[in-house]
């Protein structure tokens, strides 16, 4: 097994929190630092760029020590070959799109330097930006603009802070891909960072969850949805997650008393006080006077508390005691004819139930 | 209930603001009006011929600029060391940078002959260099320096200090070394900031009166800038003062409009 091509230690105390984290991303991988604002994910990409300087930290890309505060080794970000993509995209105002992508280049005739951000334009399909200056882009021309500039210093790692979240909700579908497949082409490993779910799950090969400055859980989406360490990452996964306390119950199943008389049934095992999650898809609604059907074996009674349409499906929120979100489609929705207020039964299956010992 | 005192005052307010208005407007505007009022076009040009005229337009265009090159020189970086970087003592250091502008021009001057004059401070290091100052244009240059640069490295700092910090720190990891990240970014990006304080220094400069009086003396043609000729003709040549008062009022207000008009121009 050889050594990650990056690998990255920092620890620091931001303000109220205490950042200590350490990672390794092989070559041509995309490994995206996920967790809610503040938990310290652009922290760990300004280390590896040079921009904080940790109190005790150390970042090796290849062969080269880019930092090693007990060697007192600290090369300047200008030193370190970062393609680093900003939040904003930090185009430079007063230069045209091309003198912005050429700004990294160095050497050669201005023709040459011009001809090559013109390719890099033209690859991310804005070479008509090339002599129009950043103030009229839209958010994802100036995303690509930003994304050739990137790439134009032939960076050995790659860094993208929040990559989509300037983006308004149409333009970030087409932007997520077009970030995807320049990913999918690079052989240098990628660190992004992103408070979204989705967008983690999009854009990583894996995903680490950081909270408070550490990293919760490593895994890759599917992993990380199916196995939970604890019920922030189930949470922040999508999952609903209940409280309760775990004890035996019938054959050889857990049951999760969630307090009120409510207690559900999982097929993992755990005592205690413990988190129940389960994912909204995996929930069915039904009248509170419908028969029984099929095999689940969990059923919640509660009130509807709301009903959003997202895309083409529809997320119910509940009052069961604990707020319980289902997700389902249309017209299922429709034939339920639900109304805020009125009374529902939720029922879902004993092994979509994980439970969490807290 | 309002009292009738409350009611009157109610309906006197927007009458007393148009009147503060009004007399602010003639107050500030009649003296700039009267000197274009009290001197013919023709007095104007002819009075431009005359060679104490001349010299002290010359000698203010000269040493001014001169003034501004040296302030914009050392003190845009300056600005951006104060701006960028965080360092004990550095409050105290901005506050003495800024005590020219509440200092009296008079006291600037003394301070400076204190300083920088024969019997000086550093009087005995410039002797022994060969630079004299006092009664010099030199001296001039220096005083113009001292109380206008406030002007300039206070704008230029707030400057940089607004400059989106991204920017700065996307040329770094784009691989420019902070040299180049201020010639290249800071300083382009904050330009129009940058020249509307120069214009203000610039603008401070051209009215120097007393600090250049005290530590240069008014001499025709070494030292007497425009403000200095005026204070000398106006005894003896009344309308080659207003003449040249004219001239002064006419550069002061394009300095004063092309900064609100860069204002203007400037993208939000």
């Amino acid at each position: 097994m050889t050594a990650p091509a990056l690998e990255v230690a920092s620890a620091a105390q931001l303000g109220q929190i205490a950042l200590d984290v350490s990672l390794g991303v092989d070559a041509g991988r995309c490994l995206a630092l996920a967790g809610p604002s503040g938990a310290g994910k652009t922290s760990v990409l300004r280390t590896v760029a040079g921009l904080l300087r940790p109190s005790r930290g150390r970042v090796r890309c290849g062969d080269e020590v880019w930092l090693d505060t007990e060697r007192g080794v600290a090369r300047s970000p200008d030193r370190r070959r970062c393609g680093y993509l900003f939040q904003n995209y930090a185009l430079f105002p007063h230069l045209r799109g091309w003198q912005n992508v050429a700004y990294p280049l160095r050497g050669g005739k201005r023709s040459e330097r011009r001809a090559r951000a013109v390719e890099l334009l033209e690859r991310f399909e804005v070479g008509h930006l090339a002599d129009v200056r950043p103030g009229t882009y839209s958010g994802g021309e100036s995303q690509r603009v930003a994304l050739a500039r990137t790439l134009a210093r032939d960076p050995r790692v790659l860094l993208l802070d929040e990559p989509l979240s300037a983006l308004d909700a149409r333009t970030r579908a087409s932007a997520g891909r077009t970030l995807k497949r320049t990913l999918a082409s690079s052989d240098i490993p990628t660190l992004v960072v992103t408070h979204d779910f989705d967008e983690a799950a999009l854009l990583g090969d894996e995903i680490a969850v950081i909270d408070n400055g550490k990293i919760l859980q490593r895994g890759t989406a599917s992993e990380l949805a199916a196995a939970p360490v604890s019920s922030f990452v189930a949470d922040f996964t999508g999952a609903v997650v209940l409280n309760g306390m775990a004890s035996p119950g019938p054959d050889g199943l857990t049951a999760i008393d969630l307090g009120g008389g409510a207690t559900i049934l999982s097929t993992e095992q755990g005592s205690g006080a413990a988190s129940a999650s389960v994912y909204p898809w995996e929930i069915e609604l039904a009248p509170i006077d419908a028969p029984a059907v099929g095999s689940a074996q969990n059923r919640l009674v509660g009130r509807v508390v709301s009903s959003t349409t997202v895309a083409n499906r529809v997320r119910v929120t509940v009052d069961a005691g604990q707020p319980v979100t289902a997700e389902l489609t249309g017209p299922g929705a429709r034939v339920l004819d639900l109304a805020v207020g009125q009374q529902i039964a939720l029922t879902w299956k004993a092994s979509a139930t994980r439970l969490i010992e807290r | 209930m309002r009292s009738r005192l409350g009611r009157a005052v109610a309906r006197l307010f927007p009458v007393a603001l148009i009147v503060a208005v009004a007399v602010t407007l003639v107050f500030l505007a009649l003296p700039v009006i009267a000197i274009f009022a009290d001197v013919s076009p023709k007095q104007l040009i002819d009075s431009l011929d005359d060679p104490a005229t001349v010299d002290a337009l010359r000698l203010s265009l000269q040493t001014t600029l001169t003034a501004l090159l040296i302030i914009l020189v050392v003190g845009t970086p300056v600005a951006w060391a104060l701006a960028t970087r965080r360092f004990r003592g550095r409050q105290i250091l901005v506050t003495i940078i800024e005590l020219p502008l509440v200092l009296p021009p008079a006291v600037a001057g003394i301070g400076l002959l204190a300083a920088l004059g024969p019997k000086g401070i550093l009087g005995p290091v410039l002797d022994s260099l060969g630079i004299a100052l006092v009664f010099q244009t030199a001296g001039v240059v220096v005083a113009l320096t001292f109380v206008a640069s406030p002007f300039y490295l206070r704008q230029a700092q707030s400057a940089f200090e607004s400059l989106d910090r991204s920017l700065v720190e996307a040329s770094r990891t784009l691989g420019a070394s902070e040299a180049r990240t201020f010639a290249r970014v800071a300083c382009p990006v904050a330009f129009t900031s940058l020249l509307s304080g120069a214009a203000l220094a610039w603008g401070r400069a051209l009215g120097e009166f007393g600090a250049t009086l005290v530590f240069a003396g008014s001499f025709q043609g070494v030292t007497q800038t425009a403000p200095l000729a005026i204070y000398a003709q106006f005894g003896t040549n009344f309308p080659g003062a207003l003449a040249l008062a004219a001239v002064l009022v006419a550069f002061s207000v394009a300095i004063l409009g092309g900064v609100k008009l860069l204002g203007r121009l400037q993208p939000a």
